[in-house]
């Protein structure tokens, strides 16, 4: 399943060159090279500060006031989970599910994404009635409603308890074998990195300093020797010593 | 409150259906009638003056003296007659200035153009009271119907203009940003993120503007009228007829409180996906 940093196989989906970002004088993403091939799930770390968010934005489309340069090649159709759900407040449920969408099937659409995400008969709710966690799911419904080719996500459980986010993660790793976006999921979260994704990124200075493929069977789970394994050395280019 | 819940006895706890607690901090729960309470107040303490003659007739008639002259009134159809005018004027002054305010909000909220061209005339005529313009719209326009509506018009729109504006730039620029991610078509972003968003400011605004409607028609029916209740008030103020004035008084008041109930009304329904301090 996993696919190499060259592209070894399948088809690239994500490709940035020498990719610059900068606020002011600071230099946030100092020629930054990227690739995710199609169905790839890859996650990326990095300290608070390291420019994650600057580069997702970047891939988003939605940093036209930052200044930078480089190329970016990403697919057509791509959605963007954000850490907060970002539910129209004022609209409902399925509403919001279908906001991008058009077309006369959009209420079937809308209604099949939300059963998908375990919120069926909640069409018709206002978001503030919803939990954080239903709200997130929400908003997981939203982005894959329009089948992307492309799935990026700042943070998307941060916000959310512990156990909500075990759920969400079981969630996340199904909806993407269904559909099979690539994903690019920004997280400060080792484990949730290493048990979700295919590949990790650390950014560090600007740059992609780790790329580790994750070549571990499922289900993943904190028990095998190698997650450890992974979870350390992923720690350590962090700058987080452990013991053992 | 947890105490106190426990303190109940248990048949009573039982008995009453599970309640909301109230909130601890903001104001409580609705009283019931609790809007009518106030104005009662009044009426029962204007009453008693009169009952006990502590009010002379020529100065305030009683109560009562009111209701038989508004009985009058309707009877001879007077009432009728100057009330249609009166809301006429009023109504087509406040829809045209509404229009007029939401789409003046629309055009310098949206672009940068709009808001340098528009914005800076707008508070100047904010500045400016109504009333301080009827001289050059009498010389302008008349007496006529035009000039009061006119009047009325430049009374509505300012405050729509104001609060919509205000609604329309306050959007939480992450909702813009959604907007973006999710490739919204321009008509799509303006009917379901701009408009909704600044609907809270425009009812806002709209609550002003009622106000500034019949405060216009006020001041333009009784400087220089033929019709509606402000020329019937301004006519029993030479006939010294207190209890006609007074039947007109309460007929702007009622035309006041019927008017911001019916905004309020659309409130609660417009804006029921809001929790707000009140609920
Ligand atoms: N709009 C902005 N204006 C100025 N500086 C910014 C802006 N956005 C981000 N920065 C700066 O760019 C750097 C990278 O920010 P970014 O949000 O990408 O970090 P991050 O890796 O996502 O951090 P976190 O894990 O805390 O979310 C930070 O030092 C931040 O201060
Ligand atoms: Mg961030």
């Amino acid at each position: 399943m996993a696919t190499h940093p060259g592209g070894l196989t399948g088809t690239r989906t994500v490709r940035t060159r020498d990719l610059r970002r900068g606020f002011g004088d600071r230099l946030v993403l100092d020629g930054l090279d990227l690739e995710i091939g199609a169905g790839e799930f890859v996650a990326l770390l990095g300290r608070s500060g390291s420019g994650k968010s600057t580069l997702l934005r970047a891939l988003a489309g939605l940093d036209r006031d930052v200044a930078g340069s480089g190329a970016i090649d990403v697919p057509e159709k791509s959605s963007v989970v954000f850490q907060d759900a970002r539910l129209l407040p004022w609209q409902h449920v399925l509403d919001n599910v279908v906001l991008g969408l058009s077309g006369p099937d959009a209420p079937q659409r809308g209604r099949a994404a939300l059963a998908e995400v375990g919120l069926s008969g909640r069409e018709q709710a206002w978001p503030h009635q919803l939990s954080g966690g239903e709200q997130q799911r929400v908003a997981l419904a939203r982005a894959l409603v329009s089948e992307p080719d492309l799935l990026l996500a700042d943070e998307p459980f941060g916000a959310l308890d512990a156990l909500t986010r075990l759920r969400m993660h079981d969630l996340l790793r199904e909806l993407c074998r269904r559909h099979r976006p690539a994903v690019l999921l920004v997280t400060h979260d080792v484990d949730e990195a290493v048990t979700l994704a295919d590949r990790v990124l650390v950014i560090d200075q600007g740059r992609i300093t780790v790329d580790t493929t994750i070549d571990l069977p499922e289900p993943r789970s904190h028990r095998q020797p190698r997650f450890q394994a992974y979870r350390e050395s992923l720690l350590r280019s962090l700058g987080v010593e452990t013991e053992g | 409150m947890t105490a106190s819940v426990l303190a109940r006895p248990r048949t009573s706890a039982a008995a009453v259906p599970a309640r909301r607690p109230r909130r601890r901090l903001g104001p409580g729960r609705p009283l019931p009638f609790g809007a009518v309470l106030g104005p009662l107040l009044l009426l029962s303490l204007w009453a008693i003056g009169s009952a006990a003659g502590w009010l002379d007739t020529r100065t305030l008639s009683a109560p009562w003296t009111v209701v038989t002259t508004a009985g009058e009134l309707i009877a001879d159809g007077r009432l009728q007659d100057n009330l249609a005018v009166s809301a006429q004027r009023a109504g087509l002054g406040l829809a045209v200035g509404t229009a007029i305010g939401t789409v003046l909000a629309l055009l310098s909220g949206l672009s940068r153009w709009g808001e340098a061209i528009l914005d800076g005339p707008v508070q100047i005529k904010r500045a400016i009271p109504g009333v301080a313009l009827i001289p050059l719209l009498v010389l302008w326009l008349g007496i006529g119907e035009q000039m009061k509506i006119i009047t009325i018009v430049l009374g509505v729109f300012v405050p729509v203009y104001i609060h919509t504006h205000n609604g329309l730039r306050s959007i939480d620029s992450r909702y813009v940003e959604l907007g973006e991610s999710l490739r919204l078509r321009p008509g799509v972003f303006l009917r379901r993120i701009v408009l909704p968003g600044a609907l809270p400011g425009f009812l806002l605004g709209m609550r002003f503007a009622v106000v500034g409607a019949w405060l216009s028609l006020v001041v333009v029916e009784q400087i220089n009228s033929t019709s509606g209740i402000g020329y019937m008030m301004e006519l029993a103020r030479q006939y010294g007829q207190t209890d006609v004035i007074i039947v007109g008084l309460v007929l702007y008041g009622l035309l006041g409180l019927l008017s911001d109930g019916a905004v309020r009304l659309a409130q609660r329904k417009a804006l029921s996906w809001r929790r707000t301090l009140a609920d």
